[in-house]
């Protein structure tokens, strides 16, 4: 649920990054927060166990610039991957504006990464949303374990698990390196304002 | 479904968070919505990681009023923290937002909770009104 301040010409809108657990979430977050000036992005906040496993979400606030004379400030959030999460999930779900969907492209995770797709589909269905409706954009991130010995599943797979229905945008990643990280972002952000600016039925001048 | 604030409603809100709360002793008011985007904040402290704070009192929320069906409640009455030198205090407002108020021990939380309470009847209407898509233009 977007917000729209028009005494300061703001949209302020929410992209949740979704996924099975351990597929690079927070890694993309971590990057955006490490590489992007201080004026541009604040402070992020992680809620997480004694590991390194989010437990509640991850969470990074974007002042990404003008659109259209309207300054947009995004909200970036993570989801818990574990299956056992799905409450915390869905509340972070909550009034989402836009969503990332980081596949694991280990060979080992293909059926958690079908299995978190359907999750999302059927917590959106509860919130009243299509998973068509709402913008989003697949990653499939760690594709710098080519290099390795661990079996990757290969780009036509992952589209073939993930994408053959939806049809919407996918990136190649590393986040750990940050490869495909802005791609990603770049691409949601400026689905997720389209689909803002759309629904609230605005024309446009610029 | 977005919530669109003209420069006249914000000068509404401004002004009951000003007549009622401030102007009582809270020392700074936060409004958000329950998805966590931040509305609106008036108050006397700075506050730099204003984003954050409206996003995990959003979430923060949203799981205790999980809790609370879980045991067979609605909602609960108090959401308060109680801190060394600054207490705060949460509401939902209308059916979808939430008001934060921060307040020192120079004022009682009974005072703080009656003035809420008028303040968020005062705001109700202004969101109310808004809900949903409506003409936008920049
Ligand atoms: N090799 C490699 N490891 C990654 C990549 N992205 C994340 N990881 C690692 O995978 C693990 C889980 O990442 P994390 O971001 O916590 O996953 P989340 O559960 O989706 O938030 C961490 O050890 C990361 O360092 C990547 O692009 N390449
Ligand atoms: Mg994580």
């Amino acid at each position: 649920m977007a917000f729209i301040d028009l005494s300061k010409n703001e949209i302020q809108a929410k992209i949740v990054y979704y996924g099975p657990g351990r597929g690079g979430k927070t890694t993309n977050l971590l990057y955006v927060h490490e590489s992007m000036s201080k004026q541009v992005c604040g402070k992020m906040v992680t809620i997480d166990t004694k590991g390194d496993r989010t437990l509640f979400f991850d969470f990074l606030p974007l002042n990404i610039g003008k659109v259209m004379n309207m300054t947009i400030r995004i909200q970036l959030y993570t989801v818990p991957g574990q299956v056992m999460y799905n409450a915390t999930r869905k509340l972070v779900l909550r009034g989402v504006d836009g969503i990332v969907f980081v596949a694991d492209s280990l060979k080992v995770q293909k059926n958690k990464n079908i299995e978190s797709l359907q999750n999302l589909a059927e917590n959106l269905n509860d919130e009243g949303l299509a998973i068509s409706q709402v913008p989003l954009v697949l990653q499939y991130n760690k594709r710098d374990l080519m290099e390795s010995n661990i079996p990757l599943l290969p780009v036509a797979e992952l589209e073939a698990d993930l994408n053959e229905g939806l049809k919407v945008p996918a990136f190649e990643a590393s986040a750990t390196i940050g490869d495909g990280v802005y791609e990603t972002l770049r691409e949601i952000s400026k689905r997720t304002v389209k689909n803002v600016i759309r629904k609230v039925g605005g024309q446009i001048t610029c | 479904m977005s919530l669109i604030l003209t420069k006249n409603d914000i000068g509404k809100l401004e002004e009951i968070i000003s007549d009622q709360l401030l102007d009582s002793g809270a020392e700074h008011v936060v409004l958000t919505d329950l998805s966590g985007n931040l509305i609106m904040e008036r108050g006397s402290l700075q506050m730099e990681d204003i984003f954050s704070l409206a996003a995990v009192s959003a979430a923060n929320f949203a799981a205790t009023a999980e809790i609370a069906r879980l045991i067979g409640e609605d909602d609960f009455a108090l959401l308060y923290h109680k801190g060394g030198r600054r207490n705060v205090h949460f509401s939902r407002l209308a059916k979808d937002y939430l008001i934060i108020t921060l307040f020192n021990d120079n004022v009682s939380l009974g005072l703080i909770r009656l003035k809420i309470g008028s303040a968020i009847h005062a705001m109700s209407a202004i969101f109310e009104q808004h809900k949903g898509a409506g003409p936008w233009r920049s």
